[in-house]
């Protein structure tokens, strides 16, 4: 009975942190940074689902971004004066996560028999494809609009006003996703500890002793595309009517490794990691952008480097430092760990 | 005794080798069936066709009274084969019982949507496994070590829990390939006093081994392969004195 109560206190104390949070923020460092912890919070929702196929099931998938733009642009295709269509959001979310799982099936059933590097190729190449496809998808039919994307998409929330409080949209959308990763969140913690969870695991670790156990091993990894797939194209639709604007270049290879990286730097295969990774990778840069500046001048005077580009090195140089000296990432499952302290055991050994 | 497994004139190539030519076994329900042979005469080739790991590039199984489809592995252990590895293959990072609850997938249906809103019918299913699992470490001896990681565990255990593994699949036919390599004495009569209970418990066993002593002590029947062919086929005071396996690992007698 303690450890249930242990439990709900548990989670009212994080459903009122998370409840409080934007307006702490908010009030503290303003809307842009409102906006920064949506952001955070649709990278936790792709990074999810890209740790169902990276983390747990072991395919190197560098192409993942593509099941995001699929989400994005079946949202903006659907809710925006393009075609003159304006559906809820209630009905596309499920429509983006339906089709985006049917794109992942499409380019798992290809790479069945890939493993590891040549995986990563065949996957990056999808991605690529998907790219170009809506770059070029503007004739002979219009229909993305091609390399100059599709604007003034819907909405996601509209400002409200609360008993004369105005309660800005960033709020409401973040409300909105983080009900949204909360689910994403429980339904990969159920399926991680499930019978197909432990399938994904097997195959990760032998898939021909997994085949002898009776996994058809087909059918298996192919679930793991599609349903990693299908949070990609969740966390596509809310990007698409979060920015009200989607354009094919939004989609390249840089954040397909992004995301990618959030799942190792966190700690691949383990929930809490992955969802560390996401908000460090993503607050970070943002961080690293607003100090370059300022720390320059005190430092010497002036600015020497352009705080831009200082970003990415900076952010360089931290995936470098997290790797050096924590390879299995930040929050490692306790799996994982134990397989680097084998290695290193082996290596010791050797 | 009825027949379990009819393999009729199994071939297997690879490039221009001819690993199998034709070979052909019974193995009857409730039986210890050996299959010895020198290094590199197919036992293992063997193996791996009727467990479906290699396509096979001639002749037909009947397990059980009906045509063996083998395509892929999975169909065959649902048909009631289940196997283990000369080099053993578990899930290195998993804990023991996971390796074991692995191998009760096959007999348990949970979906992804039962997963995802967990409902009691996939809980009790869970817990059913858990237990089955549980239960299993303990039928072949390692139930203390349930929680260790399958990398950590000795050699010894390791081969236990191979067959753990694949006892949860419920098979008919277990077929083990050398399982005893490696063992010291003590453990080699502890695996034989194992497959004996698994025999007495209704499994059929095939065993390729090449510690001569523990097969001619245990199985009931022993084929022989060199060279891609059956050479001897009977029980094992008979196969060990006939010439041809004498030849087989001896080589031929010096004429005068």
């Amino acid at each position: 009975m303690l450890e249930k109560h242990k439990k709900i206190a548990g989670c009212t104390l994080i459903a009122i942190a998370l409840a409080a949070l934007p307006f702490v923020i908010g009030m503290s460092f303003g809307n842009a940074w409102i906006r920064m912890l949506d952001f955070a919070l649709l990278y936790i929702m792709l990074a999810l689902g890209l740790n169902i196929v990276v983390g747990f099931a072991g395919l190197l998938d560098l192409g993942y971004i593509a099941f995001y733009a699929v989400g994005a642009y079946i949202y903006a295709l659907l809710a925006s004066p393009h075609f003159g269509l304006h559906w809820p959001l209630w009905a596309i979310l499920p429509i983006g996560a339906l089709v985006a799982g049917v794109f992942g099936m499409l380019l798992g059933a290809p790479t069945l028999r890939l493993r590891g590097d040549y995986l990563a190729i065949v996957t990056l190449g999808f991605g690529e494809i998907i790219r170009i496809f809506l770059n070029n998808l503007n004739a002979p039919v219009n229909i993305t609009n091609g390399p100059k994307g599709i604007a003034g998409i819907d909405p996601l929330a509209k400002s409200i006003d609360i008993f004369g409080y105005q309660l800005h949209s960033l709020y409401i959308t973040y409300y909105l996703f983080v009900a949204l990763a909360l689910l994403i969140v429980i339904v990969t913690m159920r399926l991680e500890n499930s019978r197909l969870g432990r399938a994904w695991v097997a195959i990760r670790e032998d898939e021909i002793a997994a085949k002898a156990c009776g996994i058809n091993t087909r059918n298996v990894k192919l679930l793991a595309f599609a349903l990693g797939a299908s949070f990609g194209g969740v966390a596509g639709g809310l990007f698409s009517g979060f920015q009200q604007f989607v354009s094919p270049e939004s989609f390249g290879l840089f954040e397909s490794i992004m995301v990618l990286s959030m799942v190792v730097l966190g700690g691949m295969g383990n929930i809490p990691g992955v969802i560390l990774g996401a908000v460090v990778l993503t607050v970070l840069p943002e961080l690293f952008r607003q100090w370059a500046g300022p720390m320059q001048v005190a430092l010497f005077g002036q600015t020497y480097i352009d705080p831009e580009s200082m970003r990415l090195l900076l952010f360089g140089i931290a995936l470098i430092l997290v790797m050096r000296f924590r390879p299995m990432g930040l929050l490692p499952s306790s799996r994982r760990k134990a397989e680097f302290e084998h290695a290193a055991e082996e290596g010791a050994k050797a | 005794m009825t027949v379990l497994l009819q393999a009729n004139n199994i071939a297997k190539h690879f490039g221009g080798i001819r690993a199998l030519k034709g070979v052909s076994l019974t193995i009857k329900t409730g039986e210890i069936y050996g299959l010895i042979g020198p290094n590199g005469a197919g036992k293992t080739t063997f193996f791996n066709v009727i467990t479906g790991l290699y396509p096979r590039d001639g002749g037909d199984i009947v397990f059980d009274g009906q045509p063996l489809h083998v395509e892929s592995p999975h169909e065959v252990t649902k048909a009631g084969i289940a196997r283990t590895f000369q080099n053993i293959r578990l899930f290195a990072e998993m804990s023991a019982l996971e390796n074991v609850m692995v191998g009760r997938h096959l007999r348990s249906k949970g979906s992804v949507i039962g997963a995802v809103l967990r409902t009691p019918a996939v809980r009790a299913e869970e817990a059913a496994i858990k237990a089955k699992a549980t239960e299993l470490l303990a039928y072949v001896g390692i139930a203390s070590k349930a929680d260790v990681r399958a990398a950590s565990l000795s050699y010894g255990d390791q081969r236990r829990l191979e067959i753990a593994r694949a006892l949860a699949t419920e098979p008919k036919l277990l077929a083990l390939d050398e399982p005893a390599a490696g063992m010291n004495a003590t453990e080699t009569a502890g695996l034989r006093a194992l497959i004996e209970k698994i025999r007495a418990d209704g499994t059929s066993v095939l065993l390729i081994e090449h510690d001569v002593k523990l097969i001619m002590g245990l199985c009931d029947r022993v084929a022989v392969l060199d060279y891609g062919e059956k050479i001897a086929e009977d029980v094992p005071a008979v196969v060990q004195k006939d010439p041809r396996v004498v030849s087989a690992y001896l080589g031929v007698p010096y004429e005068q």
